[in-house]
C-alpha cells in the first residue's frame, strides 16, 4: 500500500522519476522551437517594424517641426522689416510735409516782409517827394514874399 | 488511497499516484503529458489565431501576442542584457508560457470531471519530472550560454572576485536547478493539495479565497521560474573585469 508522501519507491510516490523528466524536457525543447518560429519571430518582426516606422515618422516630424519653426522666424523677420520700413515711409512723408510746410511759410514770410519793406519805401520816397517839393514850394514863396517886399521898397 | 486511515478520510484524494504509461521498457505519467499537451495545444492555438492575419494597427488577439511578446522581451533584456536578449528570449518566453498555462490551467479547468483509472489530472508542473527537466534545461542553457559566449573564459566565473568563492560557485551549480525545480513544484502542488483539501472539508464558499490565492501564487511563479532563467544565463554572458 502506498503511503502518502513515498520516497523513491517503485510504484508511484510524489518523486517518482522516470522517462517522463527527458521526454518533458524534450517537448519543452520541440516547444521552444515552434514557438519561436511561430510567435517570436513573426510578433517580432512585426513589433519592430512598427518601432522603425514609429521611429522615421518621428524623426520627420521633428524634421519638419524644425523647418516650419525656421520659416516662422523667417516669416517673423520679415514682418519686422516690412514694419520698420513702414515706420520709415511715414516719418519721412512727415518730415517731407513738415519741410514743405516750413519751406511754404518761410517763403509767405519773406513775401510779406518783402511787400512791406516796399511799400515803406514807396511811403518814405513819396514822404521825401512831399517834402521836396513843399520845400521848393516854401523856398519860391520865400522868394516871392523876398521880392515883393523888395519891390515894396 | 487509504494510507491515512487515522487522519482523515483521504478517499477523494490522490497524491503521487499516476497514471502510467509504457514505452518500450519506459514508463511515463500518463496524466502528466495528458495535461501538457493540453497547454500546448492551447499555447499553440493562441499563437497560431494571433499571428494569422498581422498587421501595423494590432487587432483582436495580436494585441495580447504583442503585450506577451513585449513583456517576455523586457524580462529577457533587463536580466540577460542588450547583448544577448535575443538568442534567449524564445527560451525564456516558453518557460514563461509553459509553466504559466500549466499553473492556471491546472488552477482553473475542472479536471476532477475527468476520471482516469489511477492518479488525477492537474497542472503539469505538479509533478516534480516536470519542473526537474524545465530546471536542468536551464542549467544546460546558462553553461551553453556562458561557453559559446566567451569560451573556456566562462570558467573566469568559478574564481571571480577570489578563488575561495570556487567552493560555493560549484555549490551553485547543484542548488540552481533545485530550488527552481523544488520551488516550482512544491508551489504548486501545495496549493493543488490546499485547494483539494479544502474543497473535500468545506465544498462552499471557503476554497474561493484560496483558489484565488492559488491564480497569484501560480503567475508569480512563473514570472519566478522566467525571471531566475533569465538571470542565470545573464550570470553566466556577463563580462567580468
Amino acid at each position: 500500500m502506498p503511503s502518502l508522501f513515498l520516497f523513491g519507491a517503485s510504484e508511484g510516490g510524489l518523486f517518482d522519476f522516470d522517462a517522463t523528466l527527458p521526454l518533458m524536457a524534450v517537448q519543452v525543447v520541440l516547444l521552444t522551437f515552434i514557438l519561436n518560429a511561430l510567435f517570436f519571430k513573426p510578433v517580432g518582426r512585426v513589433v519592430e517594424e512598427r518601432e522603425g516606422y514609429i521611429t522615421t515618422s518621428r524623426a520627420e516630424a521633428k524634421q519638419k517641426l524644425a523647418e516650419v519653426q525656421k520659416l516662422e522666424a523667417e516669416l517673423k523677420d520679415q514682418l519686422k522689416e516690412a514694419r520698420q520700413a513702414a515706420q520709415k515711409v511715414i516719418n519721412d512723408a512727415e518730415q517731407d510735409s513738415d519741410q514743405l510746410y516750413r519751406e511754404a511759410l518761410a517763403l509767405a514770410t519773406a513775401e510779406a516782409n518783402a511787400s512791406r519793406e516796399a511799400a515803406r519805401k514807396e511811403i518814405d520816397s513819396q514822404k521825401e517827394s512831399a517834402m521836396n517839393q513843399l520845400k521848393i514850394d516854401a523856398e519860391k514863396l520865400g522868394d516871392l514874399i523876398v521880392e515883393r517886399l523888395l519891390a515894396a521898397k | 488511497m487509504g494510507s491515512l486511515p487515522l487522519l482523515m478520510p483521504f478517499a477523494e484524494l490522490e497524491v503521487g499516484q499516476h497514471l502510467y504509461w509504457q514505452l518500450g521498457n519506459l514508463r511515463i505519467h500518463g496524466q502528466v503529458f495528458m495535461t501538457s499537451w493540453i497547454v500546448i495545444g492551447a499555447l499553440l492555438a493562441l499563437v497560431v489565431i494571433g499571428t494569422k492575419k498581422m498587421d501595423r494597427d494590432p487587432k483582436g488577439v495580436q494585441n495580447l501576442l504583442e503585450f506577451l511578446w513585449d513583456y517576455i522581451r523586457d524580462l529577457a533584456r533587463t536580466q540577460i542584457g542588450e547583448k544577448v536578449y535575443r538568442d534567449w528570449m524564445p527560451f525564456i518566453g516558453t518557460l514563461f508560457l509553459f509553466i504559466f498555462v500549466s499553473n492556471w490551467g491546472g488552477a482553473l479547468i475542472p479536471w476532477r470531471l475527468i476520471r482516469l483509472p489511477s492518479g488525477e489530472l492537474g497542472a503539469p508542473t505538479a509533478d516534480i519530472n516536470t519542473t526537474v527537466a524545465l530546471a536542468l534545461l536551464v542549467s544546460l542553457s546558462y553553461f551553453y550560454a556562458g561557453l559559446s559566449n566567451k569560451g573556456l573564459r566562462y570558467f573566469e566565473y568559478y574564481v571571480h572576485p577570489t578563488p575561495i568563492m570556487l567552493p560555493f560557485k560549484i555549490v551553485e551549480d547543484f542548488t540552481k536547478p533545485l530550488s527552481l525545480s523544488f520551488r516550482l513544484f512544491g508551489n504548486i502542488l501545495a496549493d493543488e493539495l490546499v485547494v483539494a483539501v479544502l474543497v473535500f472539508l468545506v465544498p462552499l464558499v471557503l476554497p474561493v479565497p484560496v483558489m484565488f490565492l492559488g491564480l497569484f501564487t501560480s503567475a508569480i511563479q512563473a514570472l519566478i521560474f522566467a525571471t531566475l532563467a533569465a538571470y542565470y544565463i545573464g550570470e553566466a554572458v556577463e563580462e567580468h573585469h
